[in-house]
């Protein structure tokens, strides 16, 4: 039985030129129609059955966020239907309707009659509540007090006291801290068991191929490809090489970071990127894969030296290997202005599963520290999954050969 | 319209809860808390009592008693303020709640009930102040008393419909917004609340009760207060028609445009 029933919508917003031209629009019956036509989902139809659980994915600006919001009955579609067979429980906006100068427990009762419950379910559910928040004492104290995690916490307990039917999850959902997202993804794995029907909405690749059993690639508003996640991911990696250029803005805008450049510009990094084995661009690699960090670089000044450097860091920023053309024995002299350089970087990626970035360096001599050309932050983000090795844990891949002797 | 009831009766905790909340919102952090309520009203009363009846010994043509303009006065200010009150929340309704429009699925209507309710709590209390007032200088209008209830109604059918139009005009057009506030200055002084409307000449008077719809409702509670004694029934026709046009224009708007007001937040 299908419980989302998604069927053919569009939605499309009337652009006008000037508020001027609305108000002519509406109110003076022999005006020129003067907007245009915006549209942003073009003709959308899927199903997702009892119990399935579905990931969508898409660049930013694909129209996932206008489709959840359709889904989730907050703006309508301009043409087609959504039928819903359930309660549906968004965890997207969560503390939604909290105010700071009430209680945790106060707010409980409002934010929870704002997702629909009633006071009695609520005073009836309270103490599970409290007990799966577990703020303590926070409870009592204005909303304003807490730290920004405790407010997650009591709002993920509340939107998922019960257990829904359709559950729709966005890309930012982590609540907390590493030990309550933890409890949040039991709680959310187990509605799963039970027959709740997932929606995970996200740019995160690695999220959809654990979480999903069907993956959905929204592209400029229509269904792109529909299948299993491993299929739909690949589709997705070879779409981003399309439009390169694309794939870099969308990765920095996403995590959230901003890139820092500095230098002083005599040298610029024009580009750097991470391709497998056929020289295609890659976003998500496998652990051990081999792969090629490809940078361009062009030389804005006669300068007599020039040395690339590159970091990988973990998702939070920490060094995981670095190294550059002066310990690699290969620093340029003479370098003349205009003059364009390639460098390709080989080497096994033999990282943990997680998200990594990679920082570039130009400048002369063994560090960036004496002369700084060009230093660029997140010049390239990439996720590497674990597809066929053994499951391990850390951010380095490094395999034993093992032996044991009984007795 | 089931359809648009039984959701508002599944979310009537989330109504109460609300208008409870804004009232206890507005004294936070404050010893006396809700004394504040009543004291404000209160020294809106001795002050008009003082320095009109005492000061200025302004007496209204026709009424005895000293306090008649103060009284006069009074009934005014009281429920031309709950109409400016509902008016400046109505403008802001979907602008101020779009954070909660845009991100959660529930019924729209509460909003609009929710301030509503809160308007009439603050009302009430200022009420209760009058009436204690009105009881201690003997001028309780115990005859006309419950009069006031059917003016009120007539008051609330107008402002929701003049409120719910310009709430959505507003999403689209935001000068609407800006360019009510001023108009509500002016509408203030062309109702008459603080001169009596005998004052105008005969012609201005007709113009005013005929195409202002907020003066003859002014003028009935007036009448209800000071001289106590039922309003002129049918002068509310006008106040009463032009509310319900407004309800409907309001609602066609809503129908024609709902599905575009989160989109535009």
């Amino acid at each position: 039985m299908a419980l989302i029933d998604v069927s053919n919508i569009t939605k499309s917003y009337k652009v006008y030129p000037s508020p001027w031209a609305r108000f002519k629009e509406w109110f003076l019956p022999n005006a020129n129609v003067e907007h245009k036509i915006k549209c942003v989902i073009k003709g959308v139809s899927f199903t997702v059955g009892e119990g399935e659980s579905v990931g969508i994915i898409g660049l930013n600006g694909a129209g996932k966020s206008t489709l959840l919001k359709m889904i989730t009955g907050t703006t309508k579609p301009t043409a087609g239907s959504i039928k819903l067979a359930g309660k549906v429980v968004a965890l997207l906006e969560l503390g939604m309707g909290f105010h700071p100068d009430f209680t945790g427990r106060q707010n409980i009762f409002m934010a929870g009659q704002l997702l629909g419950m009633t006071q009695k379910q609520l005073e009836q559910w309270m103490p599970e509540i409290e007990a799966f928040a577990e703020i303590g004492d926070y409870i009592d104290q204005p909303v304003r007090v807490y730290s920004s995690g405790m407010q997650m916490r009591l709002a993920f307990s509340l939107a998922t006291i019960k257990r829904p039917a359709i559950l729709i999850i966005d890309e930012a959902l982590s609540v907390g801290d590493a030990y309550f997202q933890h409890k949040s993804f039991e709680r959310i794995r187990q509605f799963r068991e039970k027959g709740t029907t997932l929606l995970i909405v996200s740019h995160d690749k690695a999220a959809i191929q654990t979480l999903c059993d069907r993956a959905i690639l929204l592209d400029d508003g229509i269904v792109a490809m529909e299948g299993a996640p491993e299929h739909v991911m690949d589709f997705y990696n070879a779409m981003i090489a399309e439009h390169e250029n694309e794939t870099v803005t969308f990765n920095k805008t996403d995590s959230g970071k901003t890139q820092t450049v500095s230098g002083t510009g005599e040298v610029t990094i024009h580009k750097a990127q991470l391709l497998n084995q056929s020289g295609e661009i890659i976003e998500l690699a496998d652990v051990g894969q081999k792969v090629r960090l490809s940078i361009d670089i062009n030389v804005e000044e006669n300068i007599n030296e020039l040395v690339l450097g590159y970091v990988i860091k973990d998702r939070l920023g920490l060094p995981v290997y670095g190294t550059n053309t002066h310990h690699l024995k290969q620093t340029l002299q003479g370098l003349t202005k205009s003059e364009r350089i390639h460098y390709e970087f080989d080497f096994d990626l033999n990282l943990g599963e997680g998200n990594y970035s990679i920082a570039i360096a130009a400048h002369t001599s063994d560090t960036h520290l004496d002369k700084n050309y060009q230093w660029q932050d997140l010049a390239y983000v990439f996720n590497v999954i674990n597809i066929n090795k053994q499951p391990f844990v850390g951010v380095t891949w490094l395999p034993p050969t093992m032996r044991c002797r009984r007795g | 319209m089931n359809k648009y009831l039984a959701p508002l009766w599944q979310y009537r905790g989330f109504i109460v809860a609300s208008v409870v909340r804004e009232f206890q919102l507005k004294h936070r952090s404050s010893i006396l808390g809700s004394v504040w309520s009543i004291l404000n009203p209160l020294s809106m009363i001795v002050i008009y009592t003082v320095i009109f009846s005492q000061i200025m010994k302004a007496k209204l043509p026709g009424v005895e008693s000293i306090y008649g303009y103060s009284v006069y006065l009074c009934a005014g200010i009281i429920f031309w303020g709950l109409f400016a009150e509902m008016m400046a929340r109505f403008q802001t309704l979907f602008l101020d709640n779009g954070n909660i429009l845009k991100k959660l699925n529930f019924p729209r209507l509460t909003l609009p009930i929710i301030i509503i309710l809160s308007s009439l709590l603050n009302v009430s209390i200022i009420l209760g102040i009058f009436f204690i007032f009105l009881l201690f200088t003997g001028q309780f209008p115990t005859s006309s008393i419950l009069a006031v209830m059917p003016v009120l109604l007539v008051q609330l059918i107008f402002t929701v419909g003049l409120g719910m139009s310009l709430s959505i005009l507003n999403v689209f057009f935001r000068d609407i917004g800006q360019f009510f506030t001023i108009i509500v200055q002016f509408w203030f002084w062309l109702t008459p609340i603080v001169y009596p409307i005998k004052i105008l000449p005969d012609a201005i008077q007709k113009i005013l009760l005929t195409w202002n719809p907020i003066a003859p409702l002014m003028s009935a509670y007036q009448t209800i207060f000071v001289y106590a004694t039922m309003p002129k029934w049918d002068s509310l026709l006008i106040p009463l028609l032009a509310g319900l046009l407004l309800c409907i224009f309001g609602l066609s708007l809503y129908l024609k445009h709902s599905a575009d007001i989160v989109d535009e937040l």
